[in-house]
């Protein structure tokens, strides 16, 4: 950690997509006019298959380092030098941000490559590209900035790509205010965010340390202890300003709502952005900040809280949703909700762990279901859906693989990370948060499951001319499929349970996230809290099998059918209707308030003024007339009265000219002598 | 004929001042006047002669140097271009007004 290695290859993991945002961005248009849809793919796709080429090589250099220096860094310039503070635009790599730019460039590449299938009937290709480039340099960017400020350029960069995104077809007025509730709500969450950044440089800076470097930071975490700041540890009021940043971006209580909205943008950006990549950022930050959330056990424990209330409340939302990116939405904020379960019992690797294994498998879930939607024509709807597993085999047999692996069907990622996480919750003696994360999992492998059976099995709902189009999607979008679907297996295994193996994950995060040690544990208590979480998915497969499979659902399962329960579920406890009547309604009846203000005060002291300001001028008017003009005419007058006499004088005789100049000469003479001498 | 040699050298600044004076009245009178503008001209050279008189009487009379004779010999060649130049103007005003009237040529006032 002492001596990082100095490199000059890391900028342009970050610089690359950006260039191709620009080019696409700026020429785009015209690219796509003259040579076609192909160039505009090819510039897009080339820069993030290089950025991850240049990824897989910075991973290779951290290999072939010793443990314990593992950290490659690219200072690029001195963004902000002013006096004590100064800021870098500087790229680090650390075993942590190796992770994230793997997943991000490669995950990323593998969706930009699906999107060349999925997008290519869209006539602003450019645009999206240019967008998606852009969203993969801030993504980028966020993770391997080495300080907090240049991770906040990320952090808002990805906000304005997420809304740029979901807003992509805008000629649809839902979608632009999908887009703006997604800003607007994460909006709220980077002012915690920015807060928090002010405050710990502020103290920081209080105790002569002032920096806003990771590595630095980390390093004297040690003078926030014992400071006080309002009666709270200024460590806890820190990690929970920019927690509440952290619940805005990756979609927790209170602030998730934005999340299922985003759907309305393209199923690739769903993928990518709401599912993969942007949504972990808060994961990220956490771990990354580990030694200062570390130092704030208030808020961890206020973090694992939230956690586990998000995945349930979440699970429990995507268990009657209709809409099959919905149910994905609903269900990766559950799955992000046990991520920070992990982060808030301390568990930080298996937090990561978590995010690298959804990463795999919701990424391939997401686009399953954009391929199913792109055969089904838009419609999203699953009780239209149906045995669509004969008409898409490669679709259906990835999404499997996905469902297989997000329900925690042992020996797939997701059960390994899952697992990690529970047996964590256990060990850290937090039984409540593990049972609710116990049911949360029977509740995934059930809502998963039904997902499942309602698309692919049973007769097909769908209208007639859907049903004889049904097509499998182009090889460029399930060859993604394909390899995010073996990475939903493979992955699981660098993270092993402690009697399973070698746990490669935790020994590799190791420099970067100092775990406490744990007491030891038995085997016995291991598997049978691992057995417990099999029986609970188990449970949660085996109802979804009772009520979706052997009972084909109707076309036209109305909610309103159902029970209360039901209901409030579908409807997802009327959390955006008390939204929009609370915060939505208080801003404008503010705003009213604020209107009348306006119009009755402010217009009438500005209408007084004016009314005043008219009378001052009319007597004004008058004076002028009167005194001003009458002073100005009488010079006129005296002036032409004294010309028009004096004009006699002038002749034209030249005697008489000469009669004057002789007696006025006379005259002068007289009174010199007479009067003057 | 020595007795009016006799009477020469009485002669003093008085006389002269005199003479002088004549001829500055003669000038005023017709300059005031005449109506014929060749007349006026006359006038005033009679003035300037008579102020050139009166520069070389006190110049011989009070300090006895010549600088009063070099003011005339500038005063005569002013008369010189005066009479050249005002007989022009007489000329073209004939030539406008057919008269040199001054009587007749009051268009200055306008």
């Amino acid at each position: 950690m002492d001596h990082p290695v100095q490199t000059d290859f890391l900028r342009w993991i970050v610089l690359f997509p950006l260039l191709g945002a620009a080019v696409n961005g700026l020429l785009g248009a015209r690219i796509q006019e003259q040579w076609g849809k192909r160039a505009v793919a090819f510039i897009a796709c080339a820069p993030v298959t290089l950025s991850f080429l240049f990824s897989l090589w910075a991973f290779g250099r951290l290999l072939g380092l010793p443990a314990k220096e593992r950290f490659l860094i690219d200072a690029f310039y001195t963004w902000i030098p002013m006096g004590s503070f100064s800021v870098d635009v500087a790229f680090w790599v650390d075993p942590l941000s190796a992770i994230m730019i793997l997943v991000v460039s490669g995950i990323g590449g593998l969706i930009h490559f699906y999107s060349i299938g999925y997008m290519h009937e869209d006539r602003s290709l450019w645009r999206y590209f240019a967008y998606l480039n852009l969203f993969t340099f801030s993504m980028l960017l966020l993770v391997t900035g080495d300080n907090l400020l240049l991770m906040f350029v990320g952090w808002e960069g990805v906000g304005l790509c997420s809304w740029a995104l979901i807003g992509f077809w805008y000629n649809d007025h839902t979608n632009t205010r999908a887009g703006n509730k997604a800003f607007i709500v994460n909006r709220i969450g980077d002012f915690g965010f920015v807060l928090g950044i002010f405050l710990l440089y502020w103290t920081l800076a209080g105790q002569g340390q002032g920096t806003l470097a990771f590595r630095e930071i980390q390093e004297h975490v040690g003078l926030l202890a014992g400071m006080q700041l309002w009666g709270i540890g200024v460590a806890t009021l820190v990690t929970f300003l920019l927690f509440i940043g952290a619940t805005g971006k990756s979609a927790q209580i209170p602030l998730y709502v934005w999340l299922p909205d985003a759907m309305q943008g393209p199923t690739p950006v769903s993928a990518l952005i709401h599912a993969a990549t942007m949504v972990t950022a808060g994961v990220y930050m956490i771990a990354r900040l580990n030694e200062l959330f570390s130092a704030a056990p208030a808020t961890l424990g206020l973090i694992a809280v939230i956690g586990a209330a998000t995945a349930l409340f979440a699970a429990t939302i995507a268990v009657t949703q209709n809409d099959i990116k919905r149910v994905l939405a609903y269900s990766t904020i559950s799955q992000l909700g046990y991520m920070f379960l992990a982060m808030g019992v301390g568990a930080y690797t298996a937090g990561v762990f978590h995010l690298l294994t959804h990463a795999f498998f919701k990424a391939c879930l997401f686009l399953g279901s954009g391929s199913i939607i792109h055969a089904m024509q838009g419609e999203q709807d699953m009780r239209r859906m149906g045995g669509l597993r004969t008409a898409m085999p490669a679709t259906f047999w990835t999404f499997t693989i996905g469902v297989l692996a997000i329900a925690g069907t042992p020996f797939l990622a997701g059960f390994f990370s899952k697992d990690a996480i529970l047996w964590q919750a256990w060990a850290s003696h937090n039984e409540v948060l593990w049972g609710v994360a116990v049911f949360v999992a029977g509740l995934t492998a059930f809502y998963m499951f039904r997902q499942f059976f309602m698309v692919f099995f049973g007769e097909c709902r769908a209208d007639h001319h859907v049903r004889d189009h049904l097509h499998e999607s182009p090889k460029i979008m399930t060859y993604p499929l394909w390899i995010l679907a073996a990475g939903s297996v493979v992955v699981g295994y660098i993270g092993l349970p402690p009697f399973m193996g070698a746990n490669l994950l935790d020994g590799w995060l190791d420099p970067v996230i100092h775990l406490p040690h744990g007491e030891h544990h038995s085997v016995a208590e291991e598997v049978g809290v691992m057995s417990v979480s099999i029986a609970a998915a188990a449970g949660g497969v085996a109802i979804a099998y009772f009520l979706y499979f052997l009972r084909t659902p109707s076309r036209d399962d109305s909610p309103e059918a159902k029970g209360v329960a039901y209901r409030v579920l579908y409807n997802k406890y009327y959390v955006d209707e008390v939204y929009q009547f609370v915060f939505v309604g208080g801003t404008l009846l503010l705003a009213r308030i604020g209107a009348a203000f306006d119009r009755y005060i402010i217009d009438t002291i500005v209408d007084g003024s004016a009314k005043l300001t008219t009378i001052i001028s009319w007597f004004n008017g008058l004076f002028d007339n009167y005194v001003v003009d009458m002073l100005v005419n009488a010079v006129a007058n005296v002036t032409f009265a004294v010309g028009n006499n004096f004009r006699r004088v002038q002749t034209g005789n030249i005697n008489s000219y000469l009669y004057v100049v002789v007696g006025a000469v006379v005259v002068a003479l007289i009174v010199k002598l007479r009067y003057w001498s | 004929m020595a007795e009016y040699v006799a009477l020469l050298a009485d002669v003093g600044l008085k006389h002269y001042l005199v003479v002088s004076g004549i001829l500055f009245a003669l000038g005023i009178y017709i300059v005031l006047t005449r109506r014929n503008a060749i007349s006026i001209l006359l006038g005033v050279e009679l003035i300037l002669n008579s102020a050139g008189l009166n520069y070389v009487a006190f110049s011989h009379f009070s300090t006895g140097q010549v600088d009063g004779q070099i003011y005339t010999v500038f005063i005569i060649m002013l008369a010189a271009s005066e009479a050249a130049i005002g007989l022009a103007i007489v000329l073209a005003i004939y030539q406008l007004f057919s008269t040199i009237d001054v009587e007749a040529t009051e268009t200055l006032k306008d």
